[in-house]
């Protein structure tokens, strides 16, 4: 069994490192935007089927991932707009926009299931499982130009303000901002990201699937807070999004091993959203645990 | 400078719960003027405020400020001429970020925000100066988090936030209510050094009818969503906290034993 995981462990981290970028989009709403957005679970598909169908038209691999990329900066938008023009809750937003992607994913691929079959293509993809070493040394490449970019853009002017609208529109309206405007471009930004990963998994895995996306959302929470409780939040910026991607890869490693120890592929849903819900309930039993520490402390005094 | 005609608000019309805010309020500030206003709660006087800030919009009425009108601009708009210090000192200020941050947020206000850098360094320099003058320390802890700062210390920083640029008006919303005595005495303080050294147009809101005399070369009351008296000059000056009350009684004939009591 040992030499299963073993085994398993480079595709794990191949996964990890693509499912990472996602993550990333994540983190710019959940945590600097503070805005539960599940347009995830649907864009994630969006890119990957807009990269797909490129791809098999005889497109550069490459070259349709800016596509993914833009796909995904659409349905960014579109949930952006349902929450600030239209005044619908945020979560809500997201589901509205997820659900009708799901139509707009299966006209974009015309079936369910879109397979990219290496033999038939005229140029190998960017990434791909027949490959996964070096699939892994250029996910790398994307996971860093990824943080690089998010790096850069919340250094700027128009960065800190989104970081401030998550933080206090009050204020930062006061100071002259525009929040609708800032949570647009932060969902955008987040879905824009998710659609890069989603182009990036297609190409991976070889084929984009209606379902792929399924559950996107709870993968890249379990990868912010694994990261989070793991490796703390300290240092910089740049260090905090490095300990996403690293949640997502343990988060895979995690995967394959309790697959590796006979549990079924169709468990894992299960097994995410309760490992998920335990991490997102850490912080309550954190407080209490130190609320009797210093109650026993106290008693003994 | 700013010129108020008949504004008026309502909240939650045709309800149960409906509230006349503003029943019609006429003012005139000029350039230079430090305004205190004082009045029971539910007078009227925050939602003025808000009305002015643009976080609501009116039922009816204008607001024309520096010649241009504002009645229906929205808040972010106008915030280009307006400083603003909340009641609520977590309201002014973006705890998760630095106190760097915080400032050179408010450096840009009424800007264009675009992909320059957030902080410029020969900001951090002026920052510094600028934090000094509060002489709260502040300006040794330029990258620290403001979450990390007391109430006061978070007030005075909102303060020197909405003046770092300099508003055509301030807009304060009893911002030293929710410190204890010593903290808003020295807030106060602060605002008076900020607002005089500037020359600011100043519109104050305050609970305190002793600091509402005298800080201020004008003071006007509210009552029922209107200004009911407004007294400058001279007159202000000989104004004790005993006038203000018997004029209180008379506007409100007796009845509100308990506003009476708030305000002294």
């Amino acid at each position: 069994m040992l030499g299963g995981i073993l085994a398993a462990m480079p595709g794990a981290v191949a996964q990890g490192l693509l499912w990472g970028v996602m993550a990333l989009g994540v983190y710019v709403t959940f945590k600097v935007l503070d805005y539960a957005d599940l347009t995830v679970d649907s864009s994630i598909c969006t890119g990957g089927a807009v990269s797909a169908v490129l791809i098999l038209k005889g497109m550069n691999p490459l070259l349709t991932l800016v596509f993914s990329i833009l796909a995904g900066m659409a349905t960014g938008a579109i949930t952006g707009f349902l929450h600030t023009k239209l005044k619908i809750p945020p979560i809500l937003s997201g589901i509205l926009t997820q659900l009708g992607l799901y139509s707009v994913n299966m006209r974009i691929m015309g079936k369910s299931n879109l397979s990219l079959n290496s033999n038939k293509l005229s140029q190998p993809t960017v990434i791909s499982l027949g490959n996964v070493n070096q699939s892994i040394l250029i996910s790398v490449v994307f996971v860093a130009a990824v943080i690089g970019v998010l790096y850069w853009f919340f250094g700027t002017e128009l960065g800190s303000a989104v970081r401030a609208t998550g933080n206090n529109s009050h204020m930062v309206r006061a100071l002259g901002v525009n929040t609708n405007s800032m949570i647009i471009l932060g969902l955008i930004l987040s879905n824009g990201l998710v659609g890069l990963a989603g182009g990036l998994l297609a190409q991976f895995q070889g084929y984009a699937d209606i379902n792929m996306g399924r559950g996107a959302i709870v993968i890249g929470l379990a990868s912010v807070i694994i990261g989070e409780v793991i490796f703390g939040v300290r240092f910089n910026f740049a260090y905090q999004l490095g300990s996403i991607v690293c949640g997502a890869i343990i988060y895979y490693i995690i995967i394959a091993v309790v697959l590796q120890c006979g549990l079924q592929t169709t468990d894992l849903k299960l097994f995410s959203a309760v490992i998920v819900a335990l991490a997102l309930s850490l912080p309550l039993f954190k407080n209490k645990m130190l609320k009797h520490k210093k109650a026993v402390v106290a008693e003994k005094e | 400078m700013l010129k108020i005609t008949n504004l008026q608000k309502t909240f939650n019309a045709g309800t149960i719960n409906e509230k006349k805010a503003l029943t019609g309020v006429e003012l005139v500030i000029n350039p230079g003027d430090f305004i205190t206003v004082i009045g029971g709660n539910g007078a009227g006087k925050s939602t003025l405020l808000n009305l002015i800030a643009g976080v609501y919009l009116p039922d009816a009425g204008s607001i024309i400020l520096d010649g241009i009108d504002v009645t229906k601009q929205p808040e972010y708009k106008r915030a280009a001429m307006l400083g603003r210090v909340f009641q609520d000192p977590m309201l002014g200020t973006a705890g998760n970020m630095g106190i760097e941050e915080n400032l050179a947020m408010a450096y840009r206000r009424g800007k264009t925000r675009g992909l320059g850098w957030g902080i410029l360094n020969e900001e951090r320099k002026y920052y510094k100066e600028q934090l000094a003058m509060l002489d709260l320390g502040l300006e040794n802890r330029l990258t620290s988090k403001v979450r990390l700062l007391s109430g006061g210390q978070r007030q005075a920083l909102t303060l020197l936030m909405a003046t770092l640029k300099k508003p055509k008006l301030l807009l304060l919303d009893e911002h030293t209510a929710a410190l204890d005595p010593k903290t808003a005495a020295k807030v106060l303080q602060i605002t008076e050094q900020i607002v005089n050294e500037n020359n600011l147009t100043t519109l104050m809101i305050t609970h305190n009818m002793k600091d509402a005399i005298r800080l201020g070369n004008r003071l006007i009351m509210m009552h029922e969503g209107k200004i009911v008296y407004d007294i400058s000059g001279e007159e202000k000056k000989s104004l004790h906290v005993s006038d203000l009350l018997q004029k209180f009684e008379t506007v409100t004939s007796g009845e509100f034993a308990n506003d009476r009591m708030l305000l002294s």
